[in-house]
């Protein structure tokens, strides 16, 4: 069980408050928990990748374990305090405001 | 008649606004959809409980919300705006080739007999069409692989079809306008189009008599004489009394020869309505005066509209999107502004109040009568 930040735009969108939590199987990668992340809230497709291309939006950031993963491969595994559920992988819009 | 609610999208959220048949008195709900941009919100006209609002933003991309109880509750459907088949190129701003991406919606326009068909107009410029109330949009590619798309170039605010109008009298008959490409009219239901630009005049271009790149801001219909189209353009104000064949300007006395939107009265198919603005450069009011200007000779001969609106220090904008009448007698007209303030008019235009003076800046406005 993957615990998930999502900002509060992206709660609003899904009807949620609060974490949410994605059933994955290993190896857990962004890609992986994003994608069980779409198919859990539909409404937040293209929200947080390109519906197209997959890439990530521009002013949306990905962090876990306190590392900035946004430019990392989405498929590269996740850190181990995530998979584990220890720690959660935080989406949120950039600071890009003004 | 139980009263007229005013839909309005700012940069930050929308609001609506309810009233009356006299409109003196009104209730704001809002914001909906909070920190969104809403280029637009507007309602069915099958079907007054079903409304449809175009969230986007920087951040998170393009939403499309509707609501089926007068905008109570709202869901949001679909947002896969892809283009179909081979994406093509148009000019850049540096005269090279650039891929059209799709940025977001700038206008939805419902089916005047189908709350769940809806035509939507985007940003890089394609038409878009759902069926089934939102779910699925299907592109109409004809407009976006059109033959003089390869040179069709951006405006200032971004390569967008802005205006759709579904004609009332020929069901198969459909005008956009883009910014910066000019007019089109298809009347095949959208599968193939023509450019109608020829009478449009823009000296920032090599050649006048060009069939396209012209800056289109506004174009209106009255429903009565479906022939005759109202334009507003990033010069001049016009008419067409040949479904877009040929223009003629009608700037007249304007003090101005810019502005964005145009509206025609309700009951009266030759009052059309206008908001100078000073110049591209400058995008607000002449002399600081907030005017309607108003023509009841379909242009040409046109009378400020003051009363009530601000004579002095004026400098808000008001922008295409951003004006819209009712269909009471006598005809209420409704403009936002770029500085938060809906204004109304309940006596076609003679006198005007606000409805609300802060909202976020203004960027659409419609309106609708509830049975």
């Amino acid at each position: 069980m993957i615990r998930v930040v999502l900002p509060a735009h992206l709660k609003t969108l899904a009807r949620v408050t609060g974490e949410v939590r994605v059933d994955v199987a290993e190896p857990v990668t962004q890609r992986v928990v994003l994608d069980a992340l779409e198919a859990q809230y539909p409404a937040l497709l293209g929200t947080i990748r390109d519906r197209r291309s997959g890439q990530r939006r521009p002013f949306v950031r990905f962090y876990a374990c306190e590392e900035d993963l946004s430019n990392e491969s989405p498929d590269t595994p996740l850190p181990g305090r995530v998979v584990a559920g220890e720690e959660p992988y935080i989406i949120l819009g950039a600071m890009a405001g003004g | 008649m139980t009263g007229v609610r005013v839909l309005v999208g700012t940069r930050k959220g929308a609001f609506t606004l309810t009233s009356d048949g006299t409109r003196n008195d009104w209730k704001v709900d809002g914001p909906h959809f909070g920190g969104w941009e809403i280029y637009h919100m507007t309602g069915s006209p099958a079907d007054p409980d079903r409304l449809y609002a175009s969230q986007s933003g920087g951040w998170f991309g393009q939403v499309i919300s509707r609501s089926d109880d007068g905008g109570a509750t709202w869901n949001t459907v679909g947002n896969d705006f892809a283009y179909q088949g081979d994406v093509g190129e148009h000019l850049w701003y540096d005269g090279t080739p650039r891929p059209f991406e799709f940025k977001r919606i700038w206008h939805l326009e419902p089916s005047r007999d189908d709350p769940d068909t809806v035509y939507a107009g985007a940003e890089d410029a394609a038409l878009y069409l759902t069926s089934d109330g939102g779910h699925k949009w299907t592109e109409l590619t004809a407009l976006r692989t059109h033959p003089t798309a390869g040179v069709w170039q951006p405006g200032a605010g971004g390569m967008c079809l802005h205006t759709i109008i579904l004609d009332p009298a020929q069901k198969d008959r459909i005008y956009v306008a883009i910014s910066a490409a000019g007019a089109f009219r298809s009347d095949d239901g959208g599968a193939s189009w023509l450019p109608i630009n020829k009478g449009l005049r823009s000296g920032e271009i090599p050649d006048e008599d060009s069939e396209v790149g012209h800056c289109v801001h506004h174009i209106t219909q009255h429903p009565s004489r479906p022939d005759t189209l109202f334009m507003q353009k990033h010069w001049d104000v016009l008419r067409s009394d040949d479904a877009g064949a040929n223009w003629r300007e009608v700037s007249g006395n304007l003090p101005s020869d810019f502005g964005f939107p145009i509206a025609v009265h309700a009951h009266e198919p030759e009052t059309i309505f206008v908001v100078p603005i000073k110049s591209d450069s400058e995008h607000f009011p002449p002399e600081g005066k907030l005017r309607v200007y108003r023509s009841r000779t379909g242009g040409d001969e046109w009378e400020a509209m003051t009363e009530g609106l601000p004579q002095a220090d004026c400098y808000v904008n008001v922008l295409r999107d951003a004006m819209a009448v009712d269909t009471l007698d006598p005809c209420g007209i409704y403009f936002g502004t770029t500085g938060g303030q809906v204004y109304r008019s309940a006596d076609g235009g003679d006198t005007w109040a606000p409805i609300v003076r802060d909202l976020p800046a203004v960027l659409s406005v419609d309106v609708q009568v509830l049975p």
